[in-house]
């Protein structure tokens, strides 16, 4: 079998490139860049809330001092895996499964669920971002239990898109949450729940 | 010549065929007309809800076009951005290449299967086939593109390939089709689309669970970080992105945006664009290898296959600012009555009809920029505000200048018709004639069945009786 160098299809690709654009001169064309910032209004995380709610997922908000009790009442009993970093204080009393050392894939999808927080939010499109770090774990712990928890402090709902990027360190592993998993294959029409977290719940902490 | 690929599936008939067949598919029509009604008043919905979705547009537009005129620099920049990182950069010129590629990455692991998220570059380059020549065995997951898959069945739309099956015909599908790939769908399946999700989640699950290698394509990719992006909805993406050891994406050079902030624009236009949601449930970014989080083996393979000659047609190159919304094929009048399978093309509809043509050129696919009636709705409703139109029009003028040198018969009318209508002497003879073979062949006013050459034309219309008498011979007779 013949190997191909590599270097001449790169360097093909990009004389090619270059050929094709040899009317174009070197000058930049400005971007137009009229659009908003953000198309929140002054109630971010009440518009948050709404938006979430939007997506069939189920939203609560809470103080801190009721957020134990929140969330308590939200696993309805569930064992969630609970993420390094995550705040012992808000969890109620029990051995919680963790992911030290890490589970297996196995073991996730045997899960009863996961309890995670969130990175940034986004009030317009009801998106929460986690980036894998404290709290959150790495991707695949809120990717197969079936149940998703997530706590959101109010402080971290960026109003818009724009917004929410400029807070976002694309180093990390990025994930964007709307709703739970959803499918418009099917004569077009969204139905939720396939292959991710068929529950998603939100609690929107006020005061953090 | 090209046709390894699926941007021009071999043997399939010229549109005007395919879409008479087409139309006669009542079953066909209703599907689409349901599923097509239904995005469209979702997507004018979430549109409306943005007062600046001009300006979002437009930002869109330029940037896109921006990026294009310094591609060279933006795929340096990223391939710099992506290695840094701990991922491995290939380039490949056309879909042999990027096939190779692809397939030697997963003999290398010593896998025999790997899991697919949907992606227009790997149908586009026929890697399934590809794979499975080499004894690699390709499981598409997301959902519509597992129901082609299943039926062994062809896309017919860029966002949901299965688009022309309704609930009834997916749950047969499901049925018949999914022992054969692995786990077989529940004997009591009916045929909502929750269970059907049902169905779907349960099949992939082990293969997800097992899964070594993913095989992705990408949305879009920040030079300036070398963050890749997958938009979905099901979290099939996910899965593939985040669980095997090794993701090999494949992603056509136009993806590419100069910076991560241009997301701001595009993840606005995409959604709202595409599936008609404020946002996708899913959006995945990923930049080269995280230890401890997902893949520690990623390879990106930056594809051309036919895109640097379309960059080359300063009309043309504005159909690879496209990211692959589908907006243009919901809106289509002519789409919504042919489906996608009559553009014969992996790419249909408006987008399709200028894409197609110019990846595998004009002469491969001459059929296809005569495929709309230029009433712009596609324009109108395309988030990065290509002149679909337009360049159906530049289109249509390659393939007739193409043709130009060969004697033909639409060539001869012409040519007759222009010594008739520069003479006038030839003129009131022709109408005299005409008149009178109007009488021969009317009915009612109308000339249902023209003679001879002339029938190409009365195929698809009536043609009116000429008058008994032209306006130069009243104005002689009466003046």
């Amino acid at each position: 079998m013949v190997e191909a160098n590599p270097l001449n299809s790169r360097e093909r690709v990009l004389s090619d490139i270059r050929a094709a654009l040899s009317d174009v001169s070197d000058a930049s064309a400005p971007v137009q860049r009229g659009y908003a910032r953000s198309h929140a209004g002054q109630d971010i995380a009440g518009l948050f809330a709404s938006r979430v709610a939007d997506y069939q997922a189920t939203v609560v908000r809470a103080t801190l001092a009721e957020l134990p009790g929140a969330i308590a009442q939200a696993l309805e009993g569930r064992r969630v895996i609970v993420p390094p970093g995550f705040p012992p204080e808000w969890l109620p009393d029990g051995d919680w499964p963790a992911d030290e050392p890490p589970l297996t894939v196995a073991e996730l999808d045997a899960a009863d669920g996961v309890i995670s927080t969130a990175a940034v939010a986004i009030a317009v499109t009801g998106t929460i971002v986690l980036d894998a770090g404290p709290g959150q774990g790495r991707r695949a712990l809120t990717l197969l239990p079936d149940y998703h928890l997530c706590v959101v402090r109010a402080g971290q709902i960026a109003g818009d898109v724009p917004e929410a990027l400029e807070r976002l360190d694309p180093v990390r592993p990025l994930t964007f949450i709307s709703g739970p998993s959803a499918t418009s294959d099917i004569e077009l029409d969204r139905v939720e729940g396939v292959h991710g977290p068929r529950t998603l719940h939100v609690i929107i902490v006020n005061d953090l | 010549m090209k046709g390894r690929d699926n941007v021009v599936w071999l043997g399939s008939p010229t549109f005007p065929e395919a879409a008479r067949t087409a139309l006669a598919d009542t079953q066909l029509r209703h599907n689409l007309r349901k599923a097509t009604g239904t995005i469209r008043d979702k997507r004018l919905r979430v549109t409306a809800e943005l007062d600046d979705w001009e300006q979002l547009r437009e930002a869109g537009a330029s940037l896109k076009r921006e990026t294009l005129r310094h591609l060279d620099q933006h795929l340096l920049r990223l391939e710099e951005s992506v290695t840094a990182a701990g991922g491995t950069v290939h380039w490949a010129h056309d879909a042999d290449e990027a096939n190779r590629i692809v397939t030697e990455l997963v003999l290398a692991t010593g896998q025999r299967e790997v899991v697919k998220v949907k992606s227009m570059a790997t149908q586009e380059i026929a890697l399934n086939e590809a794979l499975a020549a080499a004894g690699i065995e390709a499981y598409e997951t997301d959902l519509a593109e597992l129901i082609v898959q299943l039926a062994d069945d062809r896309p017919s739309h860029i966002l949901v390939p299965a688009i022309h099956r309704n609930r009834t015909e997916i749950r047969e599908i499901f049925l018949r089709d999914m022992q054969r790939f692995g786990r077989p769908a529940p004997g009591n399946l009916t045929d909502s689309p929750a269970d059907l999700a049902e169905a779907a989640r349960l099949h992939l699950r082990e293969k997800f669970l097992r899964a070594k290698v993913a095989v992705s394509g990408a949305n879009f990719a920040a030079a300036d970080t070398g963050t890749v992006v997958v938009v979905e909805s099901e979290g099939n993406g996910r899965m593939c992105l985040t669980l095997p050891e090794t993701l090999i994406t494949v992603m056509g050079i136009e993806k590419v945006l100069p910076a991560f902030s241009d997301l701001e624009v595009f993840l606005q236009l995409l959604p709202r664009s595409s599936t008609g949601e404020r946002m996708n449930p899913y959006t995945s970014m990923w930049t080269g290898v995280t230890e401890g989080d997902g893949p520690q083996d990623f390879h990106l393979v930056l594809l051309d296959n036919g895109r640097t000659a379309t960059l080359a047609d300063t009309v043309g190159r504005e159909a690879l600012a496209c990211i692959r919304c589908s907006a243009c094929l919901n809106v289509c009048p002519v789409y919504e009555r042919t489906g996608g399978h009559a553009y014969g093309s992996v790419y249909p509809g408006p987008i399709g009809a200028v894409l197609t043509p110019q990846l595998v050129g004009a002469e491969h696919a001459a059929t296809l920029p005569f495929a709309s009636t230029l009433c712009g709705a596609c324009y109108d409703a395309c988030p990065v505000k290509i002149d679909i139109p337009e360049i159906l029009v530049h289109l249509r003028a390659q393939v007739v200048d193409a043709k130009r040198h060969r004697p033909s018969a639409e060539l001869l009318a012409m040519k007759v018709a222009g010594r008739v209508l520069s003479s006038p002497r030839l003129l009131a003879l022709g109408q005299r004639a005409g008149a009178l073979g109007g009488r021969v062949l009317g009915r009612r006013g109308q000339i249902g069945r023209l003679p001879g050459p002339l029938h190409h034309w009365s195929a698809s219309r009536d043609t009116p009786v000429p008058p008994q008498e032209s306006t130069r011979a009243w104005w002689r007779r009466t003046r």
